[in-house]
């Protein structure tokens, strides 16, 4: 397998899919353990996707989320009546 | 104090169709946050992500019986992208641009390569404690073009399948993989850039190819 190859693969591999054969994977790895810059490749895309993952970068606004409610339980007993448990909140 | 529900999201959607209130608010407790932020990272504005957020509720209400899908999280998170997708298309007065589109860039034969390669100057999760960081990372995803920005967001933040992703943006899987990998080394070679450490850089071995 080449660098090319490699970078071709790459989404099956970090991701983890069944779309590689057994023996793809082991080429894979091959490869990874004698080249650096691709086992860096490889370490710096999980890398970003945990990056993109941590946190909640854009936190609901409670008056928002007050004011949606409202909204929601109003549609709802136009179309189905009054709902009967929303003064539970 | 909030209710918490232990039901599936599936049971959930069984009970709002008879007619629940409470089942159908547990879902939206669930999933608020989450349909809030996806909206922020298509329509990076504030005020469009609250409309998305509410039509996407709105429209789960009109349409509580047509459920027929496995993964009601797929099927909300598809809701809000057809809406934030909507705001998109509205706001580039095209209303006619196709997700399906495909042009040479879709192929694996011309894939941005990989030029700064480095450790990173600490682990991710050190990394992301900064503000910096989280600026750095939302600045990067603005940039890239919808179609790769949108599948990334979908993908790897949101967590859908392919087969999700595919559904929600209406595009073969096959281009939903092509994508992601372009998108994924597009902001690879951004963020290393900005956090990597240049004491570790190396340089691609040709030798291989
Ligand atoms: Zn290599």
């Amino acid at each position: 397998m080449t660098c090319e190859e490699l970078l071709q693969a790459l989404n099956e591999y970090v991701d983890g899919t069944l779309d590689l054969s057994a023996a793809e994977c082991q080429q894979f790895a091959q490869h990874l353990a004698g080249c650096n810059p691709c086992q860096l490749v490889v370490d710096n895309i999980r890398g970003t996707i945990q990056l993109f993952r941590a946190g909640e970068p854009f936190p609901l606004p409670v008056e928002f989320q007050q004011r949606l409610q409202l909204n929601l339980q109003q549609r709802w007993a136009e179309k189905f009546g009054v709902g009967e448990s929303a003064e539970v909140r | 104090m909030e209710v918490v529900d232990s039901s599936t999201d599936e049971a959930l959607l069984a009970r709002a169709r008879e007619g629940q209130f409470a089942a159908f608010q547990s879902l939206v407790d669930r999933y608020q946050r989450r349909v809030y932020g996806l909206a922020w990272r298509i329509t990076r504005h504030a005020a469009d992500a609250e409309d998305v957020t509410q039509q996407t509720f709105l429209s789960l209400i009109e349409n509580l019986t047509a459920f027929r899908g496995v993964s009601a999280a797929g099927w909300i998170l598809r809701i809000a992208t057809n809406h934030a997708l909507k705001v998109l298309r509205r706001r580039r007065s095209q209303p006619h641009v196709s997700w399906s589109e495909t042009d040479a860039n879709d192929s694996y034969s011309t894939l941005p390569h990989p030029d700064f390669i480095a450790d990173w100057q600490a682990p991710p999760e050190v990394l992301v404690q900064r503000q910096e960081t989280r600026q750095a990372i939302e600045a990067a995803l603005e940039e890239l073009d919808d179609k790769y920005r949108v599948v990334f967001i979908l993908r790897d933040i949101e967590e859908l399948s392919v087969r999700e992703t595919a559904e929600a943006l209406d595009i073969s899987e096959a281009n939903v993989k092509v994508r992601l990998l372009r998108a994924r080394l597009m902001l690879r070679e951004r963020l290393v850039r900005e956090f990597g450490d240049e004491a570790t850089r190396v340089f691609p071995d040709h030798r291989h190819d």
